[in-house]
């Protein structure tokens, strides 16, 4: 036994240690995965018996224009979401400098992601308000007429999605930072000798550099935009109509809500859901893969 | 040693019966009072009946109003108290099915209840067996600005055509005829109750919320019309579905708008924005296809035996408690809502004295719950989102009853 532990010991060691966490992880990650996807096959209302139905949920979800509507906006989102990468670079850039009082400016660009989700909710509700919001006391100063974002079907989600931005760009901004930190310096001057500046330094020279920055940037913002929820609850509540829902909304307001509690079809969309993250989720981990092996 | 063991048994077993006898006093009530008046109120029920039985200790758990709606569903289940509130109608059907309520028929005939709550009798009833007490309502109606209406010499509108002719009076001295806020849906839901109500009448409505007839239907249409004449005559507030119920008070309150089809909630609020009895009025709902009986909505709070009670008698004492015609007094006057039990008294207010003898002379088509209540509640959110739609987009009215037939088949 004890020549065992010492033969094997590097071997088992590291699994010793990682017990634990892949305890949790499949009690509370992974076994509530193929919860749900059984769940999803089955009728129920929380309380009564559960009835087995096939795949009745995901027949009716094809007929479901509020459930197309839902996932036509998660695609707005993840697309749109994105802009927060470049937003967010540019304003490293732009701090990252040393001037007088520099650490103040960082942190009001980095103030919008501090604070929570529903404060910017509230706040961005407030400068799209109709009557006195900033935004059309702006557009009617300018001879516009004024338009109430959040009641139009056609603008909704960009003017949601526009709220996400801000503190998600704040959050991408301190990732460029902390990469912009280890810029190797010795390139830098390398490039200027070689007679690169401004747009060819940056694509060259320093956005090369960026990578793992850049890469942990966009892996985030995926995440953020396929969990939107938060805004679109303080902001909107789904509507006009249900035209600002995205799954994981749908998917509350089909199982958790006031007029909901069908489990059955909430966890079908939840798989759905599930679906579109494993696309990049594989991605990612093929990257990661293929990072360390050194290819 | 074993034959010790089964002896330490049964003394853990007496123990715990002994345990639960001891206990027999403690009347376990679960509920959402989680605002100020209505928690105070509540506070006051409970002293009242302790006091009148010194033997019972009432525990009383507080949820948050909201996230009640979620937190019964899993006591109930789980851990049931002895009494939980709830809502009359539809919305408690889930839990009857379920068998999560116990039927109360015995309190409703000892108390003389028959009689007494015959107007909210119909909205207790499953399966002919009474399921709660109601012990409170409120009534809905059109809020208005008396003095603009007065100014301009405008008289409380009692059929459609008047209706008309007093929006399109206001709309020529620059008034909005009616202040709606529809971000959070339900106050559309109630201006379609209503208009279906008075064009088609209580049997009809009913029979169309609980999923009977067809929303394609001749007279659905006939509803819709008379909507569709508010929404194209500009009778609702621009912008409605970007505002909460809230937001849009302030328009009456300032004097852009005249009416707020609205329950009896909002004057609170009217009146701290600084209206007055003067400045305020309420009038019912007119008439619109003449003869038929009118009704109201009044959605009614109630509270219920849970199925899983441990201390059914006393929970049984504090229901009849509740039910009773003081009892039901003092406690809605601190709510500033209408008793049940027509034996109450209303409180000195001239909105509540007004809508008490509305509900109790005027309301002779029967009274609705109110229509996320008395619909399916999936059939409830898409309804009242159509509505919504339609106020916008009326020219979708088409593609919105199809919809609307298509859930109703698919959920009755």
């Amino acid at each position: 036994m004890y020549s065992y532990w010492k033969n094997n010991q590097l071997k088992i060691a590291p699994w010793i240690f990682l017990a634990p966490g892949i305890l949790m992880f499949s009690l509370y990650v992974v076994f509530p995965i193929f919860q749900s996807i059984n769940l999803s096959f089955y009728q129920w209302d929380g309380l009564g018996t559960k009835t087995y139905i096939g795949v009745e949920n995901y027949i009716e979800l094809l007929d479901d224009e509020y459930f197309l509507v839902s996932l036509k906006n998660n695609i707005i989102w993840l697309v749109l979401y994105l802009l927060a990468v470049p937003a967010g670079l540019f304003a490293a850039l732009f701090l990252n400098q040393t001037v007088r009082g520099i650490r103040i400016y960082k942190s009001m660009f980095f103030f919008p992601f501090v604070i929570s989700q529903v404060v910017v909710g509230l706040v961005f509700s407030w400068f799209y308000a109709p009557s006195n919001g900033l935004l059309n006391v702006i557009l009617e100063a300018f001879g516009f007429n004024s338009i109430a974002i959040l009641a139009e079907e056609d603008y909704v989600t960009y003017g949601i999605i526009a709220a996400g931005l801000w503190p998600q760009t704040a959050y991408c901004m301190i990732l460029y930072l902390t990469g912009l930190n280890s810029v190797d310096q010795e390139q830098i001057e390398a490039g200027r000798i070689d007679n690169a500046r401004g747009w060819r330094m940056l694509w060259y020279v320093i956005l090369p550099q960026l990578k793992p920055a850049t890469f942990i940037a966009v892996v985030v913002t995926i995440i953020g935009a396929l969990r939107s929820f938060d805004l679109i609850d303080i902001m909107t509540g789904g509507g006009p109509w249900g035209s600002s829902r995205v799954l994981a909304y749908y998917m509350y307001e089909k199982a958790f809500s006031e007029y909901g509690f069908r489990m059955g079809y909430g966890a079908a969309i939840a798989v759905v859901l599930l679906m579109i993250m494993m696309i990049y989720i594989a991605t990612i981990l093929y990257r990661l893969y293929r990072d360390e092996r050194g290819d | 040693m074993k034959k010790i063991f089964k002896n330490q048994i049964a003394l853990a077993l007496a123990g715990i019966l002994a345990g639960t006898s001891a206990v027999a006093g403690t009347l376990v009530i679960n509920g959402d009072t989680s605002d100020p008046a209505p928690k105070a109120a509540f506070q006051a029920v409970i002293d009242g009946f302790e006091a009148e039985n010194p033997d019972v200790d009432v525990v009383y758990n507080l949820f948050d109003h909201e996230g009640y709606k979620a937190a019964i569903r899993n006591f109930l289940s789980a851990d049931a108290p002895d009494i939980a509130f709830w809502y009359a109608g539809n919305r408690m059907a889930p839990f009857v099915e379920a068998g999560l309520f116990a039927p109360i028929d015995d309190v409703w005939a000892d108390q003389g209840l028959y009689s007494l709550m015959a107007s909210s009798a119909p909205g207790m009833t499953m399966d002919g067996k009474k399921w709660g007490i109601p012990f409170t309502y409120y009534n809905w109606g059109v809020y208005y600005r008396q003095d603009i209406f007065e100014n301009l010499g405008i008289t409380v509108p009692t059929n459609w055509d008047e209706f008309i002719a007093a929006g399109e009076t206001l709309k020529a001295n620059g008034v909005t005829p009616i202040t709606i806020g529809t971000k959070w849906l339900w106050t559309a839901g109630g201006v379609f109750d209503y208009l279906n109500l008075r064009t088609n009448g209580y049997d009809f409505h009913m029979a169309l919320t609980s999923g009977e007839i067809p929303w394609t239907d001749d007279r659905v249409r006939a509803t819709m019309a008379n909507y569709q004449q508010l929404i194209d005559g500009d009778f609702f507030l621009e912008n409605h579905a970007a505002l909460s119920w809230q937001e849009a008070l302030a328009p009456m309150a300032n004097g852009e708008a005249a009416m707020y089809i609205m329950g009896n909630f909002a004057v609170a609020p009217l009146k701290e924005l600084g209206l007055d009895d003067n400045s305020l009025g309420l009038f019912q709902f007119p008439e619109i296809t003449p003869g038929i009986p009118m009704a109201e909505e009044a959605p009614t709070d109630t509270i219920h035996l849970t199925a899983g009670a441990k201390n059914v008698v006393d929970a049984k004492r504090f229901l009849a408690y509740t039910a009773r015609p003081d009892v039901q007094t003092a406690w809605n006057k601190a709510l500033g809502q209408l008793p049940t039990n027509a034996g109450a008294g209303v409180a000195d207010d001239k909105f509540l004295n007004q809508a008490f003898k509305m509900l109790n002379d005027n309301a002779p088509g029967g009274v609705a719950q109110f229509y996320d209540r008395d619909t399916k509640a999936e059939m409830a959110s898409i309804g009242m989102e159509s509505f919504q739609e339609f106020m916008v987009k009326p020219e979708r009215l088409e593609k919105i009853l199809e919809r609307l037939e298509k859930a109703r088949q698919k959920l009755y």
